[in-house]
């Protein structure tokens, strides 16, 4: 996915200057880690979380205690970030009330911001910029409806689609954006 | 806004793109229980599948979807439980961060458009339980169900986070299973009846959703239900599309038909498996359809 790209198991020794003190403080300003600071690594999530169940690298309550440590690079490169189905089971189910899936939503974000961003986000973007729609509906799908009875398919708004993104950060990743750029495929 | 019954239907992407019997079954079920939907113009993707990689993208491009809908007066029916949370939520959260609501709505401005906070976002079973009413529901079942043995999946957007959504109880639905017995059907219980269907880790990691989504069968067939009950476009296409694919992969056989919602209730409700658009499933329904004709166990 990127280069460089961890897990968050990865059991290389720890260096004491990969520690980032202030990253948390970074993170409870944001919309959605207001409440990481709160995390007692009970558990509940990670034994509760269905990716977690299949997946030999995948733990929210790591993820949380990495965030909380301040190994922000580790974090932020690994690969098993991009595994959480956004269920909110572990947010419905923790003692402490921690709304772990946005925190990690909001350790994704990071991870985009600074460049790690999955391929099929992109395309979902850049689909939504020229159609309103995050999937190409193919013509055949669009002329079928008719036949199967169904309406014609509202028109997207591209146009107003683009002013509204207007100075979104993440636009920069986004093909056929103003601002193209095409690092970290 | 108070109409209980017109809605401005918001479809969304998936459904369109891929789940057309879905929007066939739903529409007709919902014309024949009286809501009448008005298509909403110029709408958007919801901004959920953006969430993960920017926040503020999905925050403006669900407030468009918001505010277009707030011009009409008219509330929003979804199809997808997705769509339906992301509307929820960001509604919820622009109304009582006024910060955020002002940086959205300069987003918003530039194309004319103003977040107010006055629609309210609805799933289709939400109307379905809340606003057509499961009395209505069982007087217009003209041939019940009673052959059937079914399990449902709710899955999760519908139901979580509970706090934003604010329906029936995630950790024990009751919803779905209430509007399935208003068919006339059984509506069995099965292990890790809530757990997600992996529908979210395809792309990510496909081993990973094909392994959820072949336990939940598993459970499922333990039981021997006839058919799993579906209220999600992503739901539906993780088991019937990939039902044969999972089947093979792990060698195991399963047979079980996967309907929309709307589809078993329409049965029950009179129209036919064409109307319903049964043909468009992937899983074969034929034994299925059968059992109904004939009225046998
Ligand atoms: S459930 Fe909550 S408190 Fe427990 S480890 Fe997970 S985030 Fe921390
Ligand atoms: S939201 Fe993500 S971390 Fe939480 S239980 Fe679901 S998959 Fe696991």
């Amino acid at each position: 996915m990127t280069e460089n790209a961890t897990t968050t198991t990865s059991k290389e020794p720890i260096k004491a200057s990969e520690f980032d003190p202030k990253f948390k403080y970074e993170l409870i300003k944001m919309h959605g880690g207001e409440k990481l600071l709160k995390c007692y690594q009970c558990g509940t999530c990670t034994s509760d979380c269905p990716i977690a169940r299949y997946s030999d690298d995948y733990r929210p309550r790591t993820i949380l205690r990495m965030a909380n440590l301040g190994l922000k690079d580790r974090v932020l490169k690994s690969n098993t970030l991009w595994l959480c189905a956004a269920c909110y089971t572990c947010t419905d189910r923790c003692p402490q009330d921690v709304e772990v899936a946005s925190v990690i939503r909001v350790l994704r974000n990071l991870a985009a911001e600074n460049g790690c961003v999955p391929q099929v986000f992109k395309d979902q973007a850049s689909c939504i910029l020229e159609s309103g729609y995050a999937y190409k509906i193919p013509d055949l799908r669009i002329k079928k409806r008719e036949t199967t009875g169904l309406p014609p398919l509202p028109k997207g708004n591209p146009e107003s689609i683009r002013k509204i993104l207007k100075g979104v950060s993440f636009m920069k990743h986004v093909e056929g954006s103003k601002g193209e750029t095409n690092e970290q495929q | 806004m108070s109409n209980n019954n017109k809605y401005l239907i918001f479809l969304g992407c998936a459904v369109p793109y891929r789940v057309s019997s879905y929007e066939i079954s739903a529409r007709k079920v919902l014309a024949k229980l009286g809501v009448e939907l008005v298509e909403m113009p110029e709408f958007n993707c919801c901004g959920l599948p953006l969430d993960p990689v920017s926040h503020e993208m999905m925050l403006i491009l669900a407030a468009r979807n918001l505010a277009i809908a707030e011009q009409t007066g008219l509330n929003i029916l979804t199809l997808c439980p997705g769509c339906a949370g992301t509307l929820k939520k960001v509604n919820k959260t622009l109304k009582e961060d006024k910060v955020l609501r002002e940086k959205i709505n300069t987003h918003l401005k530039e194309s004319g458009l103003e977040f107010k906070g006055t629609t309210t976002t609805k799933h289709i079973m939400q109307v379905l339980i809340e606003d057509v009413g499961i009395d209505k529901i069982k007087k217009a079942v003209v041939k019940p169900l009673t052959m059937l043995q079914v399990a449902e999946h709710v899955g999760c957007h519908l139901l979580r986070p509970k706090s934003v959504i604010g329906f029936d109880d995630p950790e024990d639905p009751q919803t779905l299973k209430t509007l399935i017995e208003a068919t006339g059907a059984t509506c069995l219980d099965y292990i890790d009846e809530t757990e997600c269907c992996g529908a979210p880790s395809v792309g990510v990691s496909d081993k990973i959703a094909l392994q959820l989504a072949r336990d939940k069968l598993n459970h499922v067939k333990m039981v021997d239900a006839q058919a799993l009950i579906t209220i999600c476009a992503f739901c539906h296409i993780m088991f019937d599309t990939n039902e044969l694919r999972i089947e093979k992969m792990f060698s195991e056989t399963y047979g079980i038909p996967i309907l929309h919602y709307p589809q078993l209730l329409g049965l029950a409700l009179g129209l036919t498996p064409e109307e319903l658009a049964f043909n468009e499933l992937r899983v074969n329904t034929s034994k299925l359809l059968k059992q109904v004709n004939e009225g046998a166990k």
